[in-house]
């Protein structure tokens, strides 16, 4: 074995449903590539932990919903992925917002609601989005993102070059959001028409505070597409995810229509801040899910069982992204909040004047008696 | 997983194919050309002229939009063939099923592709079969389509899409298919939502709602300017042979050939007047042209105003009218409650409550589904509308 690729078994982390083929049961990766997925696990981690902490401090308001326990998900999708594959996700999208080219400094800015944030602070936690990655968001509804994916889909298929693969959409969303009637409606479309469309359910098991025995007559997330071929994912092995991910990269760009990826994955806080996360479950299960299924845990050992670092190496690592962390916790803070003009009304509708912009009339009635009342 | 198994539809081909015919230029009618001194816009400078109904005029905008943008699709339930009112007639034999085609009966889907492959950079034109259909779609549309550019901070915006869908009462439409959701839509920013009162302004209309970089709504009168009062006047067994179709093509104006776009957010003042301003929108505005000309029998001169676009609405034109004749009188057919009325008439009276020489009267729908029978009843009819223009001259007094 060279010390600087190694090749990992990926037995008994896939189940397939109605495909002929299926991912390989192994994975070769090199030491740069697993140490980069490990930093921006940790980051993703350190992040969350960050972000649980400013809001019991108040200094984030609102909703918040936390991705740890769920890193390997979006870092392995987006290993596997290239930058101009589209991708569409829920509300939980603070980590997915940091792999598709983010940083902590503009994920936390948003959150503090400052205009250095993401999207201007006018988002908030549920809204990220990055255009030159390709990353549409971010939505509130819950499944509201898989026709919108739908459409992403039919895009790269409209503008697909003939004989050369097609970029893939990819709809994230939970296991509560999939039996959303919005879904069934996607599903449809795009199996009649081939679209290169992946459903990509994150099952962590739980839809809000109902677990998914009392929310889904039907537990089996991969197999929900009916005749829609499916994969299910081991959602804590980064090694399984990316592997399985260009398994249906291949087969959704390769034309063959879209296809359902459950990720059997975990999260370890509540829903969202308002929720302990510990009425609806146990502590015992959550700890039990953090000594035996952990992701960065499991990176970890495969770090160390491929002798591409040994434990002080990795503690170095987790240190150097602590502090860098912090830094930028701190360069989102000294962001400033919006202010009425220009922020307040900006974007509503075209701006920018020219060709780009109607020539509407003032949207905003009566602005100066919203300045005078609270300002 | 063979390549050559990748359906292409031949989508990009024919797109490719018609690149050549892109958009080479059109006219957008200057809202200064025809303001309250030129009602008239100047469709005479547009060169050859075609007569066509409304569906017509809607027809040769998609197509004008099909032709000159490479990038945009047409899609809905059964528009392949034509749809239900034959908007779309003969583009799919055209422009070819990669770029014509029908969807399964999903209006919230539709929304949502439209939406996603908007925010792609693409022209999506979408048709909901009904304004009453429009309902499931509420969700993309409220929360997705009409945000999208503000939560994204820019980065992001479907202006591409387009949803068209026929509304109001047609002399059969029952409950499920009369309705007038303008209103419901009003009320959310980001959205643009127009209606156009007849072919020729449907079609500028039409062309700028698609080319607009703001999502539109486009909400098509299935009665425009057919006369109500003659369908009213007749009998039950009467109005039942008469079908969709035939309401819809029932009234053709001269439609310019030509590529020309007509702002949005501007009202158009279709008859000056002295006395009353009344302001409506959509197939109304036949039955208030009616009830001006029995009001100016009885020596009334009326201002007549086509809001045109419901959202943003150029409330600038209708005070201008106010501050003149003193009167305003609000009439749509959606039921009056809520109704887009209210908001103008809640603007009026705070903008110039002190030019204001009678109270602002609202003739609208009743606050009650209709069926057929119910129709002659529920719709706000020339006679409704002359009654609030003598009560306010009476109170002007």
């Amino acid at each position: 074995m060279s010390s600087d690729s190694a090749t990992f078994d990926l037995t008994g982390s896939f189940e397939t449903y109605n495909l002929e083929s299926s991912p390989s049961d192994t994975i070769t990766m090199s030491k740069s590539e697993l140490l980069s997925h490990f930093e921006l696990m940790y980051t993703m981690r350190r992040m969350e932990i960050t972000c649980d902490n400013e809001y019991k401090a108040r200094n984030i308001r609102g909703f918040c919903h936390l991705y740890d326990g769920q890193e390997a998900v979006a870092t392995g999708i987006n290993a596997a992925f290239d930058p101009e594959d589209s991708w569409i996700t829920s509300y939980r999208c603070h980590c997915t917002a940091l792999a598709r080219g983010g940083s902590v400094s503009s994920v936390l800015g948003e959150l503090f609601g400052n205009v250095g944030g993401q999207t201007k602070g006018k988002g908030g936690s549920m809204h990220f989005y990055n255009k030159a990655h390709n990353f549409f968001g971010g939505q509130g509804i819950v499944g509201a993102q898989v026709p919108v994916g739908l459409g992403l889909a039919f895009a790269n298929h409209y503008n697909a070059t003939p004989g050369k693969p097609m970029q893939v959409a990819i709809a994230c969303y939970g296991d509560g959001a999939a039996n959303q009637g919005q879904i069934w409606e996607s599903a449809n479309m795009a199996s009649l028409w081939k679209l290169p469309m992946i459903f990509c359910i994150e099952n962590n098991h739980y839809g809000m505070g109902t677990s998914m025995d009392r929310h889904s007559s039907h537990s089996d997330y991969y197999k929900m597409g009916n005749h829609i071929p499916g994969l299910r994912v081991d959602g804590m092995n980064i090694l399984a995810v990316k592997e399985g991910m260009r398994f249906v990269k291949d087969y959704v760009g390769g034309g063959n229509g879209p296809m359902y990826v459950e990720m059997m994955t975990y999260r370890y806080h509540g829903h969202s801040m308002s929720d302990p996360g510990t009425t609806y479950r146990n502590r015992e299960e959550i700890a039990l899910t953090r000594s035996t299924r952990d992701p960065l845990e499991f990176v970890k050992r495969t770090l160390i069982e491929a002798n591409f670092a040994d434990a002080e190496e990795i503690k170095e690592i987790e240190k150097r992204i602590r502090k860098e962390v912090a830094d930028e916790v701190k360069v989102a803070k000294a962001s400033s909040p919006p202010t009425i003009e220009p922020h307040l009304f900006e974007y509503v509708y075209t701006s920018g004047g020219g060709k780009e912009q109607n020539e509407f009339p003032p949207h905003i009635r009566m602005p100066d008696f919203a300045k005078s009342k609270f300002y | 997983m063979l390549l050559s198994k990748v359906p292409l539809h031949s989508r990009r081909i024919a797109a490719n194919q018609i690149r050549s015919n892109a958009r080479t230029s059109s006219t957008l009618l200057e809202p200064t050309a025809y303001s309250s001194s030129n009602p008239e816009p100047p469709y005479a400078t547009l060169g050859s002229t075609t007569k066509l109904n409304l569906f017509s005029a809607v027809n040769s905008a998609l197509k004008t939009a099909l032709e000159t943008d490479p990038t945009a699709i047409l899609f809905g339930e059964d528009i392949a063939f034509g749809g239900v009112f034959r908007c779309s007639q003969g583009l799919r034999d055209e422009f070819g099923e990669g770029r014509v085609f029908n969807t399964p009966l999903s209006e919230n889907g539709i929304a949502g592709m439209a939406v996603g492959y908007a925010s792609a950079g693409g022209t999506a034109i979408g048709e909901i079969q009904f304004g009453d259909y429009i309902f499931p779609a509420m969700d993309q549309i409220v929360n997705e389509m009409a945000k999208f550019r503000f939560r994204s901070g820019n980065q992001w915006n479907c202006g591409g899409v387009t949803l068209r869908a026929p509304c109001g009462a047609v002399g059969h439409g029952g409950l499920y298919h009369s309705q007038s959701p303008e209103a419901y839509l009003a009320h959310t920013p980001g959205l643009v939502v127009v209606m156009p009162r007849g072919p020729r302004c449907a079609k500028g209309l039409l062309l700028s709602s698609i080319r607009s970089k703001d999502p539109v709504v486009f909400l098509e009168p299935k009665v425009t300017f057919t006369n109500v009062s003659i369908w009213l006047r007749l009998s039950y067994s009467h109005l039942r042979c008469f079908i969709f179709q035939i309401l819809y093509r029932s009234a053709v104006e001269e439609v310019p050939d030509a590529d020309y776009e007509i702002p949005l957010g501007k009202a158009e003042v279709m008859r000056e007047g002295t006395d009353v301003t009344i302001v409506g929108w959509g197939a109304q505005l036949r039955t208030l042209e009616t009830a001006c000309d029995l009001a100016a029998k009885e020596g009334i001169s009326c201002e007549l105003i086509d809001l045109r676009t419901i959202l943003p609405w150029d409330s600038k034109t209708i005070l201008e009218s106010v501050m003149k004749t003193g009167k305003l009188i609000v009439s749509h057919e959606a039921p009056i409650t809520c109704g887009f009325g209210a908001e103008i008439v809640a603007t009026m009276q705070q903008e110039c409550f002190f030019c204001l020489e009678a109270p602002i009267q609202r003739v609208c729908g009743y606050d009650t589904p209709f069926g057929l029978v119910y129709e002659k009843y529920y719709l706000p009819d020339e006679k409704k509308n002359l009654d609030a223009i003598r009560k306010v001259m009476e109170l002007s007094r």
